[in-house]
């Protein structure tokens, strides 16, 4: 049952965006080199998307937490990364392996002493204001300790390759293979591994989980930090091309959300697929709307999706 | 009060006899504090006068998001759509048609109220709730702020500034840099908006929206109009605060799209209530309070930090951090918020 529904929403999004970007080529009306340099920009920026939603899905789709905080995570992995690089002089990339654990860390430390606390709240508000209060503490110590004047990460590979005649940026691309990495490292971790599957029985069920043994409050930890280490992995690979200030992270938050909600919550492939087709449609968008008429358009199908379907554009009735 | 819920039948009547008499001794508190808070600018330096008027601001925001989201029972996300409503409301109509700012801040509060029933309504109809609930109107927000950054006629991401007059005016409430008046008019407009919770939650309607909030089902089957009564909420929480919103555009003397509708101005409508405590007539003041003050606090903390803390000298941020701790601290461990746990606490 849940394997079709998931299913029918990766599919689903993946035939829209195949068709609108048919479309496109075909009735468009605009230069086919254009379009191509578009959508290959949409599928990196959609590469990114997916890195950041990722973790949030885990959050959102297994403990029912509107994580707020899920931009200035990004951001402290991204400074975490500054940290080591510009101290250490060690490569960005293998920052970004030792930046995966100590965020798991502090997502777990997170869960534990603060979040557990309210897991008998009814009305999910005050998770959701702990980690705005998160968020702003996070945003705030990064700018104490950092200050407001944007930074960079160099990238070692920095440089851009031809695709199908389009240009693209290696950080870039190294991203958005990052991303199908994690993506894939989570679904083995969540179908194959015991944890994997304490983690789906407490999504399920979380006082029948707890019957047949399993620790419901270690398994929430364990998925906020498996949810902040993604964020820990995205942070890194995304350093090399972003401008680091400590509000870095705060846009990608609301997308993640819209991302996550599209895609059908805690499904790790709906993200996948989600993050690329915000991507496609914020950059496609562009060629036709102005200013941020496509963002418009990103927040517009986020409510039309909320009303309509909060289980995911293509996900069963329940 | 929630103490109404549980009310067995034959302590109705007692009831009955009882409630009038908490409004009255709320309406009288409320004097007293007004009074009270009207002769505060005679004692304080002339130094603190902005900080008390963005506090003041912050205090009617506050009793506004409380009126939707502590009695409505409807967490919003997103008030700076309806506080951006207000301040563009006023601010268009004044450098557009020369409308005096008083009309300005009521037609942008009924605007805003409409835009906020409209809102809420599709969201309760689509059966939105909880988190849902909170993440659309936080969506609605984005939207209007994209919406704003795009509108030619509201000058797109410059904002709108409003003209400078020659010489102080009632009609177009504009007075000299530092006059008492822009205090006092936000004090009297937070009365008001303090008067309207009171003689709210006391009223049938009010006591039908609680009813609401603690058990829709056992409301309906009741045969209370659950979409009606929880709309009421709605409506009087966006007028409340599009009035701020318009006051802070007359103060500033500009309007612009992060200032109407950033995130920044939802939190900072939630914070001070969650801090004095969700649901409560005295909380949101009593958050504002302490918030309101904290940042010229710590800034002016910072220009002379005792020896230890030296290293934090010329930072920035520290006043938001502690204000984050502080929130985190009180929703973990208070959740019924200052005002909330004293008043538990008395009561015990």
């Amino acid at each position: 049952m849940l394997t079709t529904e998931r299913g029918r929403i990766v599919l689903g999004l993946f035939a829209i965006t195949v068709l609108g970007i048919a479309a496109v080529y075909l009735f468009g009306g605009k230069d086919s080199n254009l379009v191509t340099q578009t959508v290959v920009t949409g599928l990196l920026l959609g590469g990114v998307y997916v890195l950041v939603s990722l973790g949030l899905t885990l959050i959102f789709g297994v403990l029912g937490i509107v994580n707020f905080a899920q931009g200035a995570m990004l951001a402290m992995a991204m400074y975490l990364v500054y940290f080591m690089v510009s101290s250490a002089g060690i490569n960005p990339y293998l920052a970004v392996v030792l930046s995966a654990p100590i965020m798991f860390g502090f997502g777990w430390l997170v869960q534990s002493t603060l979040m557990n606390r309210l897991i008998t709240d009814v009305g999910h508000s005050r998770p959701l204001l702990v980690t705005l209060g998160l968020s702003l503490l996070i945003s705030n110590t990064l700018l104490m300790i950092f200050g407001g004047r944007p930074l960079n990460v160099p990238s070692p590979y920095a440089g851009s390759v031809q695709i199908l005649g389009a240009i693209a940026d290696v950080p870039r691309i190294i991203a958005f293979v990052g991303a199908v990495i994690v993506a894939g490292g989570l679904i083995v971790i969540l179908r194959k591994s015991p944890l994997g599957l304490a983690i789906r029985a407490v999504a399920a069920n979380g006082t029948g989980a707890s019957l047949v043994g399993v620790n419901v409050k270690r398994i929430y930890a364990m998925t906020f930090g498996l949810g902040a280490a993604s964020v820990g992995v995205a942070g890194g690979l995304l350093a090399p091309f972003t401008s680091l200030v400590p509000s870095a992270g705060d846009q990608f938050t609301t997308l993640a959300f819209v991302i996550v909600v599209l895609g059908g919550l805690g499904s790790v492939p709906g993200a996948l697929v989600g993050g690329i087709f915000i991507g496609l449609l914020q950059t496609v968008g562009s060629l036709f709307l102005p200013g941020s008429g496509p963002l418009l358009l990103v927040f517009g199908m986020f409510v039309l999706v909320l009303f309509l379907r909060p289980q995911g554009l293509f996900g069963a009735n329940k | 009060m929630t103490a109404l819920g549980v009310a067995a039948p034959e302590r109705l009547a007692d009831l009955k006899r009882r409630l009038p008499t908490g409004a009255r001794l709320h309406f009288s508190v409320l004097a007293l504090v007004l009074v009270v808070m009207a002769f505060l600018p005679l004692v304080v330096p002339e130094s603190a006068l902005p900080v008390a008027i963005r506090t003041l601001v912050f205090a009617i925001m506050a009793v506004g998001w409380n009126l939707m989201s502590g009695y409505g029972g409807m967490f919003s996300f997103g008030h700076a759509a309806f506080f951006g409503v207000g301040a563009y409301t006023n601010a268009y109509l004044l450098t557009a048609f020369g409308v005096s700012p008083w009309i300005g801040m009521i037609v942008g509060a009924g605007l805003s109220a409409g835009v906020g029933v409209l809102i809420a309504y599709l969201c309760l109809k689509y059966k939105l709730a909880g988190s849902y609930f909170a993440l659309a109107t936080f969506a609605f927000a984005q939207m209007f702020l994209l919406v704003t950054l795009n509108m030619e006629f509201l000058n797109k991401s410059e904002g709108i500034n409003i003209p400078l007059l020659p010489e102080e005016s009632w009609s177009m409430l504009q007075f000299d840099q530092g006059s008492l008046y822009y205090y006092w008019i936000p004090l009297v407009l937070l009365g008001v908006a303090v008067a309207v919770s009171i003689s709210f939650v006391y009223s049938r309607p009010g006591q039908f929206a609680q009813a609401i909030r603690d058990d829709p089902t056992a409301a309906e089957s009741l045969g209370i109009k659950v979409m009606k009564y929880r709309l009421i909420p709605v409506a009087l929480s966006c007028a409340v605060t599009a009035v701020a919103g318009a006051f802070y555009t007359q103060y500033y003397l500009f309007i612009g799209p992060d200032q109407a509708f950033g995130l920044h101005v939802s939190t900072d409508a939630i914070i001070p209530a969650v801090i004095g405590g969700i649901g409560t007539i005295w909380g949101p003041l009593i958050g504002a309070a302490v918030i309101g003050p904290l940042s010229a606090v710590v800034a002016g903390f910072l220009r002379d930090p005792p020896p230890f803390l030296e290293f934090l000298y010329g930072t920035s941020g520290l006043d938001i951090a502690i204000y984050a701790i502080l929130l985190i601290l009180i929703v973990v461990f208070l959740p019924k918020g200052i005002y909330g746990t004293i008043r538990e606490r008395r009561r015990k």
